[in-house]
């Protein structure tokens, strides 16, 4: 490659797999798609070094579509596949692609491990509260009472909050955004990709087919003024459309105020009590559900601890040969 | 024992008795130390020059009630002059710590043969917590024994009377002053001991002192004591020419990993969530780190093997490590290393189930779960290693067939290898035949992410490799690795799988049979029955049997020319620990041959007086028409 083509910044086009997508027509995933793919064209990123890891699920998709290297594995076990590929190379940009069940029902362990771990990889959780795939069943995301296929009468389990389920594995980088707002997903992306330390990205995402009503209550353009909260770091916690509307905390309680009243937001406080207020407000329906950056922390990284003692077990006993490795012990010689 | 030339008994003066070999047998409580005791006779015995083989028999519980039966740990080791292959069948001695380990252990015992207990154990109490109703030292049970009682408590109380440490401290070093005596009776040096005290317990020399001390005293008590009738020599053994160390299963299993990484030009990344008996090589391979291997302790099986398949992807030699009921949880992720076509080593040490079944007793019912076990058609090669120091040659074949043919590989190990222990024949290192992988770096003319090479291999391009970015995953793919679920294209490529795995077995020897190469029985056997074998087969010869053997390392696929070999032979018999799963193997590839299927699964290993017996019956039951 000549300096000159090395210096040609790449466009969204050359994120572009070949493969033609299969996602149902209006389904959020586009969107989502179209970003990340502009996001990488906008950031410089080298498709060579970039790794996209996902599960199963129509979220999982993802990877066949963008043109870096991708692998799409099996259910729940992207987060396990991708520490593989983080600890064996350290120096690919690894993203993750889940979706609510993938991540939080069969897969909630390595979810919760790799956050823990906090490997410098970043994770998109595409949250539509639904199995698409397997066509419509309720999700651990889904609320009390949903009725689907396989809850004619509703279900009865209490769904997880992704967000709270994260900060309470210890995850050092949490944020919400919405598929159909590129702007602030690409913000948040850029400061998901900025942070050390494994990113999950919860991203409200549509399902046209079989989940419509939770997306449209939420984020169409006439209720999410009053139904959601940006939240900025330094700045106030207000929202509305008037931009009148603030919350506060009181004790161990957030609570409604005045705009003039409300706390300053700060994602990078040392405890994650706040953040898990926050984002415990998606429970009740007189508070507005919380985007943008709950928490971001520094802590440290488990491949650059693994690559640490690799470093300095040479350093106190040399490069190991093979020799010294089976010709070890007590041994003795039969002449 | 088979005392083979006694030497001349002065009066006044023990006799000095030569023995071409003898089966050891150290039980106690599982806090009593009976695995460091038998670790370290057999150590002393490695450097005195004798073969050995051992059997650490120990129980699943880290401390099961302490006297009680289920809490007996045990560790069995025949030392000999000669060419050995197993640990023995009945043990010559039984050193029993409490009551508890005498009836364990007792129906083992040869007839005749010396039983050594710790009196100081057989209180009323310990006779309750072991269930039994009257004393056996004044039962009746030790009837027809060699009886030798010795006081151990109050003589080591004796022994360290002066030393700094509690009452309770003291007694812990009972098991040094047990082995002090054995070593006595078996003329071995104590250097090698006292020497790996003053490391284990290096900054605490209270410690080293009153173990010293025990072991000294124990040594002591022997030549003072008179308790024995004699002392005893095993000659050092006529091992063929070569280095050795002793070694045991695991850690050669991991020095084998390492070897096969650098051999492949790979680095290596050894992923495990620890299980019985497999976290031993997980344990050992965490201090390789300046030798190129990476070590993950993952949250769960399934994690362990997943960031493995994630290691082979981003270009390393992903390899886990695990026990049957990990293998069951690692079966989804086995299947798209193999959808994906990567490199992947899968040790699997087998133990007895189903389910938890016995974690710390042997089996080899992992053998056609290891081939079929999987959804959809799902082939992998799998290989299995027949002795402690065979894992090291075995774990190296593992990771050639993997890198060479973009396949995961199963390593069949089991728990009597695992944790059995042998003399080592150190290989010499230039012998050992590298097999570098070149990744795939450009295109070319008609590449394709899963074209195939003459092993019918896709090439291996790793992340990072610019302009050859490509996605995989576990969904059916064409040639081009995209998505696709055109039927003929699924045909080929389950038949491309299938071709692939086969194709292993060109570059793979044909076994030697051992003995005859026609008759009226040829005996198959595979993994760690292969010292048992070998020995019950070579008696069988000598009483004039027409018996042969065979031995398989490579398990799926088969070696080529097996079917001409079991040709020349009326019948083939197959022992191994499970119930006939190499028999319907063979029946289903090989189905011209009468087998006879001949399984064990007590958790224990066979006998070689029982596969000698069952070998006399086959060839006396009159043949099928």
């Amino acid at each position: 490659m000549t300096d000159i083509a090395a210096k040609t910044p790449l466009t969204k086009k050359d994120f572009v797999s070949d493969q033609e997508v299969r996602w149902c027509p209006g389904c959020g995933d586009y969107a989502i798609l179209n970003a990340v793919q502009k996001y990488m064209a906008d950031s410089g990123a080298d498709p060579a070094k970039t790794v996209f890891v996902s599960g199963i699920g129509c979220s999982s998709r993802f990877p066949y579509y963008m043109n870096t290297y991708g692998f799409h594995t099996i259910h729940g076990r992207a987060p396990a596949v991708a520490t593989g590929v983080k600890v064996a190379n350290p120096e690919l940009d690894v993203w993750i692609i889940t979706g609510d069940g993938d991540s939080l029902s069969i897969g909630g362990n390595h979810l919760a491990h790799i956050l823990r771990r906090n490997l410098d990889v970043n994770i998109l959780m595409f949250n539509n509260e639904i199995y698409g795939l397997t066509k419509g069943q309720y999700s651990p995301t889904s609320p009390v009472g949903t009725r689907k296929k396989s809850t004619p009468m509703g279900s009865v389990d209490r769904p997880f909050e992704p967000a709270q389920f994260a900060l309470g594995a210890q995850a050092t980088f949490v944020a919400r955004t919405i598929d159909q707002d590129i702007k602030h997903m690409t913000t948040v992306l850029e400061a998901a990709s900025a942070h050390r330390g494994t990113s999950f990205v919860e991203i409200l995402q549509n399902c046209v087919i079989f989940n419509k009503d939770f997306y449209s209550s939420t984020v169409d353009r006439k209720v999410r003024p009053d139904r959601t909260i940006d939240l900025v770091a330094g700045q106030p916690m207000i929202y509305g459309a008037e931009n009148d509307k603030g919350l506060r905390f009181n004790g161990f309680e957030v609570e409604r105020c005045a705009a003039s009243d409300a706390s300053v937001w700060d994602p990078t406080a040392k405890s994650p009590a706040a953040a898990f207020l926050v984002t415990g407000m998606r429970d009740d329906p007189d508070m507005p559900v919380p985007v943008g950056i709950m928490r971001n922390v520094e802590a440290a990284n488990y491949e650059v601890g693994v690559h640490a003692q690799v470093e300095d077990a040479i350093a106190r006993k040399g490069k190991g040969n093979l020799k010294d490795l089976v010709y070890a012990g007590e041994m003795w010689t039969v002449e | 024992m088979n005392p083979t030339s006694a030497q001349d008994p002065q009066a006044g003066e023990l006799p000095l008795q030569q023995l071409d070999r003898v089966v050891l047998r150290f039980a106690g409580d599982s806090g009593d130390g009976m695995q460091v005791t038998g670790n370290q006779f057999t150590r002393t015995s490695a450097i005195f020059g004798n073969d050995l083989a051992t059997l650490p028999d120990f129980p699943a519980e880290i401390r099961a009630p302490a006297g009680t039966r289920p809490g007996v740990s045990g560790f069995q080791l025949q030392f000999a002059s000669t060419d050995i292959h197993t640990p023995g069948d009945a043990p010559d001695v039984l050193v029993a710590m409490n009551p508890a380990a005498l009836m364990v252990n007792i129906k083992a015992l040869k007839k005749g043969g010396v039983v050594v207990v710790n009196t100081d154990a057989f209180k009323e109490l310990d006779l309750k917590k072991a269930k039994c109703d009257t004393n056996p030292l004044e039962d009746g049970t030790l009837e027809g024994y060699r009886v030798i009682e010795v006081d151990i408590n109050t003589r080591v109380a004796e022994a360290l009377a002066d030393s700094p440490l509690s009452n309770k401290d003291k007694q812990r070093c009972k098991n040094f002053y047990t082995l002090g005596l054995m070593y006595w009776v078996y003329s071995r040096p104590m250097d090698a001991t006292l020497k790996w005290l003053e490391e284990k317990f290096k900054g605490k020399p209270d410690l080293i002192e009153a173990n010293q001390k025990a072991l000294k005293a124990g040594y002591n008590a022997g030549d003072i004591r008179e308790l024995f009738q004699g002392q005893y020599e095993v000659p050092k053994a006529e091992l063929p020419p070569a280095t050795y160390r002793n070694i045991m299963g695991n850690d050669a299993l991991a020095i084998g990993l390492v070897a096969g990484a650098k051999l492949a030009n790979l680095p290596g990344v050894f992923c495990s969530y620890p299980i019985t008996p497999a976290s031993g090589v997980l344990e050992s391979l965490a201090n390789y780190k300046h030798h190129g291997i990476l070590t993950v302790q993952s949250e769960d099986e399934i994690a362990a093997i997943c960031s493995a398949i994630g290691a082979s992807f981003a270009g390393s030699l992903g390899m886990t490590g695990t026990s049957g009921p990990g293998m069951a949880l690692k079966g989804e992720a086995m299947g798209l290393a193999i959808s994906t076509e990567l490199p992947l080593v899968i040790v699997d040490v087998q133990r007895a189930g189903p389910s938890t079944g016995m974690p710390t007793k042997v089996e080899q019912s992992d053998l056609l779960s290891s081939i079929y076990g999987r959804n959809g058609d799902a082939p992998m090669p799998v290989i299995a290693i027949s002795r402690p120091s065979d894992a090291f040659d075995m774990a190296i074949e593992a990771c050639r067939i993997a890198v060479q043919f973009m396949t995961p590989v199963i390593l069949l190990s089991d728990n009597f290898i695992a944790n059995g222990a042998e003399p080592w024949a150190l290989p010499d290192l230039d012998d050992l035949k590298p097999f570098p992988v070149q990744f795939t770096t450009e295109k070319g003319e008609n590449f394709l992410s899963f074209g195939r090479n003459e092993n019918l291999a896709r090439p291996w391009v790793k992340p990072g490799t610019p302009g050859m970015e490509f996605r995989i995953g576990g969904l059916e793919k064409a040639p081009t690795s995209n998505i696709s679920y055109d039927p003929d294209n699924h045909q080929a490529m389950t038949d491309l799988r299938h071709a692939k795995v086969r194709k292993v077995a060109d570059t793979i020897p044909t076994p030697a049979v051992e003995g005859a190469e026609a008759g009226e029985l040829l005996v198959v056997g595979w993994g760690s029955t292969i010292g048992i074998l070998k020995q019950a087969v070579d008696t069988c010869r000598l009483q004039g049997l027409s018996v042969s053997r065979l031995h398989l390392t490579h398990v799926w696929p088969l070696p080529h020319g097996l079917d001409e070999i079991f040709s020349k032979f009326d019948r083939i018999l197959v022992p191994e620990m499970n119930v006939a799963q190499m028999t319907v193997l063979l029946r289903g590839e090989l189905p011209n041959h009468d087998y006879v299927p001949y399984n064990k699964v007590t958790g224990q290993p066979f006998l070689i007086s029982e596969v000698v017996e069952r070998i006399q019956n086959v060839l006396a039951e009159p043949k099928k028409a």
